[in-house]
C-alpha cells in the first residue's frame, strides 16, 4: 500500500509540473471540449421553444442542466491514451515505460488525473459563464445525487480502461486514426452527447442501454439531474460493473499479448 | 500567370507523393464518410423532433453541411498541411531555402504541401451539396448560383487570410500551432447555422474566427436568404484581409533574420 502511495505521489508530482509547463496548449484544447456541449445546449434549445417550451421531457432550461452536468462528466471522464500510444511505439518512448518497474497505466492514469486539476483553472470560469448565460435549471433529488459519484466514477475508471483497451490496437495497426473515429462517433451519439438518449429512436435508445458507452457519460450527468428512477438506478450500476469486469479482463489478456509482440527498434 | 504554373507544379507534385499511398486514399475516404454521415446524423436526430431549426428546413440544412464540408476539405488539401510546413521550417531554418527561390514567398509557402486524398471531404461535400439543391429546385435560381459562387469565392479567401495571418505570427512567437488549435475547435460549430447561437458567441464565430463568412454566408446564398448588403460586405472582408494578409506577411519577412543569424 505504502509503494503505491508513494509511487502515484512520484507521478502525480511530475505529472502535475509537465501540466503546469504546457497549460496554454491545454487550455486552448479545452477550448474545443466546452464549446461542444454549448452547441448542443444551443441546438437543443432552439427546439425547445420551437416546439413550445420543451421536448422529451427538456425545457430550455434543463437542456442548460443536462449539457453544463455533461460539460463536467465528459471532462472528468475523457482519456487521450488513444490518440497519443501510436506515437509512443513509433518514436519508442514506449521502451522506457516498458523498463520501469510498474504497469504504463498508472502513469497514464496521473498524468490524466493531473491534467484535470490544473484545467480547474479553465473548467471553473467556464461553468460559472455558461451557468449565467443559459440558466440552468436544476430540481436535484438527494438520494441521486448522492449516487451521482460513485456512478461518476464508474464511469471514469471505465471510460479510462475501455480507451486505453482501444490503444492496444497501434500494437497491430498504424491505422488507428479510423479505429478512433469510429469510437468517437459512438461516443457522440449513445453516451448522450449529442442529445440525451431519451430523444434518440426508441431502437437506438435500446442499443445504447446494453453498449457500454451511455455508461461512461450520459448515465451520471442523468443521475444527477434526478432523471433516472430508483430501479433503473440499480440496473445502471450493474451493468456499469459488468462492462468494467469484461473491459478489465480484456485489457489484462490483451496488454500481455501486445507487450510480448512489441519489439523496440535496435533491439 | 507563372504563379499559377507554379501552383499546378505543386499540385502535380503533391499528387504524385500521395499516390506512394494509396491504402490512405481509402482510409481517408473511410474517415470523411464517417464524419459526413454522423453530421447528417446528428440532423436526423434534430428534425425527428421539430421541422424548423431558427427558420431553417432540413434541406436547407444539409446544403449548409456540404458546404461546411468542401470548405473543410479544401483548408486540408492544401492551406493547413502547406502552413504546417511553413511553421516547421520557420524552427528547423528550412524556410531560408524557400526565400532563396526566384518566385514569391508567399505563394511557395502557401501551396508547399498537398495532400489530395482530403478531397474526399470536398467531393462528398459537394455531392451532398448537390443532391439538396436538386431537393430545393424550385427555390434555387441563375441568382442564388452565382450569389452562391460569389460567397464561396470569398469564403475561400477569408479563411485563407485568416489562416496566413496566423501562421505569420510565427516570425514573432512560437507555438502557433496550438492557435491554430483555436480555428478547429471552432470550425465545428459552424455545421449549424450562427443565427441560432446567442449574441457574443455569434460576435466569436463572426470575427474571432470567421466561421459564418465560410460557411453560413454560401449556405444562405442557395437558401435565397442573403441580402445584397451581406454579399457586399462578405466581399469587401475578403478584400481587406487579402491584402491585409500580405502586408503583414511581408512585415513578418522584414523581421526574419534567417536560422541562424
Amino acid at each position: 500500500m505504502n509503494r503505491w502511495a508513494a509511487l502515484y505521489r512520484a507521478f502525480l508530482r511530475t505529472a502535475l509540473l509537465e501540466q503546469i509547463q504546457y497549460r496554454a496548449s491545454g487550455a486552448i484544447w479545452m477550448i474545443g471540449s466546452v464549446l461542444e456541449p454549448v452547441v448542443f445546449l444551443v441546438v437543443w434549445s432552439t427546439v425547445a421553444k420551437a416546439q413550445g417550451g420543451s421536448v422529451g421531457g427538456y425545457g430550455a432550461h434543463e437542456f442548460a442542466a443536462y449539457y453544463v452536468v455533461l460539460l463536467i462528466v465528459n471532462h472528468l471522464t475523457f482519456s487521450w491514451t488513444m490518440h497519443d500510444f501510436q506515437f509512443r511505439i513509433q518514436f519508442g518512448s514506449l521502451s522506457f515505460d516498458l523498463l520501469r518497474p510498474v504497469h504504463p497505466i498508472h502513469g497514464d492514469i496521473a498524468a490524466n488525473l493531473a491534467y484535470k486539476v490544473v484545467m480547474l483553472v479553465v473548467m471553473l470560469p467556464a461553468l460559472v459563464i455558461l451557468t449565467i448565460a443559459f440558466e440552468p435549471h436544476f430540481t436535484p433529488v438527494a438520494w441521486s445525487l448522492a449516487a451521482f459519484a460513485p456512478a461518476l466514477f464508474l464511469a471514469f475508471l471505465l471510460r479510462f480502461l475501455f480507451e486505453w483497451t482501444l490503444a492496444l490496437a497501434a500494437f497491430w495497426t498504424t491505422r488507428v486514426t479510423a479505429i478512433n473515429q469510429i469510437y468517437f462517433s459512438l461516443l457522440m451519439f449513445l453516451a448522450g452527447r449529442v442529445a440525451p438518449i431519451a430523444l434518440l429512436p426508441l431502437w437506438l435508445r435500446n442499443v445504447a442501454h446494453d453498449l457500454p458507452f451511455y455508461y461512461m457519460v450520459g448515465f451520471p450527468v442523468e443521475l444527477a439531474l434526478g432523471k433516472v428512477p430508483p430501479t433503473d438506478a440499480l440496473v445502471g450500476f450493474t451493468t456499469q460493473l459488468l462492462w468494467l469486469t469484461v473491459v478489465g479482463a480484456i485489457i489484462v489478456i490483451v496488454w500481455r499479448r501486445a507487450a510480448y509482440r512489441f519489439a523496440a527498434v535496435g533491439s | 500567370m507563372n504563379a499559377l504554373r507554379l501552383i499546378g507544379v505543386f499540385l502535380r507534385i503533391g499528387f504524385l507523393g500521395e499516390t506512394a499511398y494509396r491504402a490512405n486514399f481509402w482510409i481517408q475516404s473511410f474517415e470523411s464518410a464517417l464524419n459526413l454521415s454522423m453530421a447528417l446524423a446528428a440532423i436526423a436526430v434534430v428534425f425527428s423532433q421539430t421541422d424548423d431549426l431558427g427558420g431553417w428546413r432540413p434541406v436547407e440544412l444539409t446544403t449548409l453541411i456540404g458546404v461546411y464540408f468542401i470548405v473543410l476539405g479544401a483548408i486540408n488539401v492544401v492551406t493547413a498541411p502547406s502552413l504546417q510546413k511553413f511553421l516547421e521550417d520557420i524552427v528547423t531554418g528550412n524556410l531560408d531555402y524557400t526565400l532563396t527561390k526566384p518566385a514569391d514567398a508567399q505563394l511557395l509557402v502557401s501551396f508547399a504541401e498537398v495532400r489530395v486524398w482530403r478531397l474526399a471531404d470536398v467531393f462528398l461535400g459537394t455531392g451532398v451539396l448537390a443532391v439538396s439543391l436538386t431537393l430545393n429546385a424550385e427555390r434555387v435560381g441563375v441568382v442564388e448560383a452565382l450569389q452562391f459562387a460569389a460567397a464561396m469565392l470569398c469564403s475561400g479567401a477569408i479563411v485563407y487570410s485568416f489562416w496566413m495571418m496566423l501562421a505569420t505570427l510565427a516570425f514573432w512567437f512560437i507555438r502557433i500551432e496550438n492557435v491554430l488549435q483555436i480555428f478547429w475547435a471552432m470550425y465545428t460549430a459552424g455545421r449549424w447555422p450562427i443565427g441560432i447561437y446567442p449574441q457574443w458567441l455569434r460576435w466569436a464565430l463572426t470575427l474571432v474566427v470567421p466561421v459564418a463568412f465560410a460557411v453560413t454566408v454560401p449556405a444562405q446564398a442557395v437558401s435565397g436568404r442573403l441580402s445584397g448588403a451581406m454579399l457586399a460586405g462578405a466581399f469587401a472582408l475578403a478584400l481587406g484581409l487579402l491584402a491585409f494578409s500580405r502586408w503583414f506577411w511581408l512585415q513578418g519577412l522584414r523581421h526574419y533574420s534567417g536560422a541562424s543569424a
